[in-house]
């Protein structure tokens, strides 16, 4: 979590609402703002104006990629993303981004313009509802109507966007409250008496879990962003690694624990490794950290674990038997818990269970991964790319993954050995999110090499995101593994729609003549010979750099574990 | 498992959009809610949504849990019908002279104990508090002589469990303070 260096000002000064605006951003610590300029939000850019050495402002191309980005730096850094837009379109195109954002439980504070409040509910020129459209997909939002309440309401969503479980807030300021004036004073906020942020950690069902853990034999481990959130990474590899227990992520938590641990039993749910999903239904403890059992993890929850007791720790209460029947649920943040089950549970060894692991994960090399890395196919693969970076980089890279068959291979391939490397849209399958969040991730984190691994189809939906990167001169890395194709549609289609591909096919324009346009450099790969030597060039080169490979149309990805079929189910082929 | 009837108690700050944020939850799961009542309760600035709904306990305990993830919401709590003390109220309009002619209008308004509101020379407003299908049996007695307007409240419920909300909000506070 973020160091909390957030200033009370002592002395009150007069100043305007949309001056305070800016002082409450410096004030809560924040240097860095993504956004989008426009009417009703013009008396805020006014004083960003004044301030530009303090708060720096990235003019995106789109309001949505304002989000994305300002997820990007949020997921990169552990700090509070926040987002600039002004009303009606510029508060409507943040929702995509405020929804994703909401679903993977990251930290966002949105400011919107809003119309004069003397025009609220008149149909004013770009007015819009915006409190009420981003009510179901905000955490907490605050319509501003004057300008004192502007510092309080401030510090409140900030103070809500960060703690406990993560997400977005919304603050709405009408224009008339940005041109009033104010005594300014900032004031942290200090809590509320409706929201607990964080439950007390019950030691009793600490006990219950560690008895459980204690006499398991087959027990496994399914952590997820709960881990890198409580910045628990240290906490969970000492509880695993006391216990032996064989550890499996979601997508969310990945890069939470190295790739090569030797716990490390891989990724969880539908397009994830053999040996976890298969043995999720073998396994006589399933211990659940930081996850909330979607879906996409689970399958079929009638048949999901049945023989196995369930232990849950989870800092949001709601998600305790939402999907799963948990036996035991640790409240709380996973820091403390995994702290102080780590000292309840005994050393111990599983190494006849483990080796069920590899050899599962044997069978799914010989007829997954063996090919997916070394393919003996003319046309390139998705994981011969991913095979390559991690070949020849440090595997310190922050990928950033749009959603599709890439955001899979991604997952699936790439080393990590660094936390918070991994930033994907996970929950919301948010196509378009890759690169503006790659651009946040980048600026959040310039000392880092930020990759982006889009497909040709997310590639397009925010290609804009392209002049962000040439006015601020972000040297991202951009991989685009084109396949002329929707590419996880099309697999869907050919699977469990006979082959019918209905507007799956993409003619796409010459990516190189585009990119060049907006002075990145580039390359396109259209054989293996060449994939190597470019991968090079890309992650040696200083500045921004677009690497297109051209690869199977008709690639599958495997493992799967098809829609309302069980984790045991998963096919290989 | 089996749909049943359940009360559903919400306590919240007193702010704008509150009960939108309430009602989102329901929405989105496609629960029809039965009847709403809302007013301040015991602790000023705290109010009280009752809801009513038909559905299972599994999801009732998921939709309060929903509830009380909301930042604003102090609490939510619910309850099955035999763990509450509930009451609605009716309004009848009849016309005066329905109940005037001596007839079996004013018998069936005395076994019902409903209370004379407002007697105009056009029409008698009558008041019955009970269950709903207490204030429902008045209306079907009453539905032949000709009803001219009525009106039922959400239900308003208070619950047998001891536990006050007062000491649930100094709790609260408490965690706040430290």
């Amino acid at each position: 979590m973020e160091e909390l260096a957030i200033k009370t000002t002592t002395k009150q000064q007069v100043m305007t609402g949309s001056q305070a605006v800016v002082h409450s951003l410096i004030a809560e610590g924040i240097d860095l703002i993504f956004g989008y300029p426009g009417g009703a939000i013009m008396p805020v850019y006014d004083a960003l104006y004044d301030v530009e050495a303090k708060l720096t402002h990235i003019l995106t191309r789109h309001e949505q990629g304002a989000t994305h980005a300002a997820q990007g730096y949020a997921r990169a850094t552990g700090k509070v993303g926040v987002c600039l837009a002004t009303s009606g379109p510029g508060a409507t195109n943040l929702i995509t981004g405020i929804a994703d954002a909401q679903i993977d439980s990251t930290p966002l504070v949105c400011i919107t313009g809003q119309v004069a409040s003397h025009l609220l509910g008149t149909d004013a020129f770009q007015e819009t509802d915006i409190i009420g459209i981003s009510m179901p997909v905000t955490k907490w939002n605050f319509q501003v109507t004057k300008a004192e309440e502007i510092p309080y309401a401030l510090a409140k969503a900030f103070y809500i966007a960060r703690t406990g479980r993560p997400g977005p807030v919304l603050v709405d300021i009408t224009k008339d409250a940005q041109f009033e004036t104010l005594d300014f004073e900032y004031k942290p906020f200090k809590g509320m008496r409706s929201y607990v942020p964080t439950p007390q950690l019950d030691l009793e069902k600490v006990k219950e879990a560690a008895v459980l853990i204690n006499a398991a034999k087959k027990p496994l481990v399914l952590f997820g962003q709960g881990v890198l959130l409580a910045e628990a990474e240290k906490e969970f590899k000492a509880f695993i690694e006391k216990a032996d227990l064989p550890s499996a992520w979601t997508i969310m938590g990945l890069s939470a624990l190295d790739s090569d641990h030797n716990l490390n039993v891989g990724m969880l749910g539908m397009h994830g490794n053999y040996a976890p999903n298969k043995l999720t239904n073998e396994c006589d403890v399933l211990i659940a950290v930081g996850m909330r059992f979607d879906d996409r993890v689970t399958g079929d929850l009638s048949r999901y674990a049945k023989q196995a007791k369930v232990i849950h720790l989870e800092i949001d209460p709601a998600e305790v038997n939402k999907n799963v029947k948990t036996d035991v649920a640790v409240l709380g943040n996973a820091k403390e818990s995994l702290s102080a089950l780590t000292e309840l549970i005994n050393e111990n060894e599983h190494e006849n269970w483990l080796a069920k692991f590899r050899n599962l994960e044997k069978e799914e090399f010989d007829e997954v991964v063996k090919d997916d890395l070394n393919p003996t196919t003319e046309l390139m693969t998705m994981g011969e790319v991913m095979d390559k970076i991690n070949l020849h980089s440090d595997q310190k890279n922050i990928i950033v993954t749009d959603v599709g068959q890439h955001q899979m291979v991604a997952c699936r391939y790439a080393k990590f050995k660094q936390t918070r490397s991994l930033i994907t849209s996970g929950g919301s399958g948010t196509m378009g999110f890759c690169l503006p969040a790659a651009i946040g991730a980048k600026m959040g984190r310039p000392d880092a090499q930020v990759i982006g691994i889009i497909g040709d189809g997310g590639f397009q939906m925010t290609i804009q995101e392209l002049g962000t990167i040439f006015q601020f001169k972000t040297a991202v890395k951009i991989v685009v593994m084109n396949n002329e194709f929707l590419g996880m549609v099309r697999q869907w289609q050919e699977l469990f729609f006979e082959k019918r591909y209905a507007s799956t096919t993409m003619v796409n324009p010459d990516f190189q003549t585009i990119v060049n346009g907006y002075g990145i450099k580039t390359k396109k790969v259209e054989k293996r010979e060449d994939l190597e030597a470019a991968v090079k060039e890309m992650l040696a080169h200083e500045g921004s750099y677009f690497l297109e490979v051209m690869v199977g149309k008709e690639n599958n990805v495997f493992p799967m574990i098809a829609t309302g079929a069980s984790v045991s189910d998963i096919r290989l082929k | 498992m089996e749909k049943k009837r359940f009360t559903i108690s919400v306590f919240t700050e007193d702010v704008v959009g509150i009960l939108n944020r309430v009602s989102i939850i329901f929405t989105r799961r496609k629960i029809n809610v039965e009847s709403i009542a809302a007013s301040e309760s015991e602790i000023k600035g705290i109010y009280r949504y009752t809801i009513v709904i038909t559905e299972t306990e599994d999801q009732v305990k998921k939709v309060v849990g929903q509830l009380e993830k909301q930042v604003e919401v102090v609490k939510a709590v619910f309850h099955p019908d035999d763990e509450t003390v509930h009451q609605e109220i009716a309004l009848y309009k009849v016309k005066t002279g329905v109940l005037a002619s001596g007839g079996n209008a004013e018998k069936i308004v005395r076994s019902h104990n409903a209370r004379v509101l407002s007697v105009e020379t056009e029409f008698t407003v009558l008041e019955k508090t009970g269950h709903k299908e207490e204030t429902q049996q008045l209306f079907d007695d009453l539905k032949p002589f000709g009803i001219l307007e009525f009106v039922r409240s959400g239900r308003v419920a208070i619950t047998k469990p001891m536990k006050t909300l007062s000491s649930i909000v100094e709790q609260l506070e408490g965690l706040v303070k430290n």
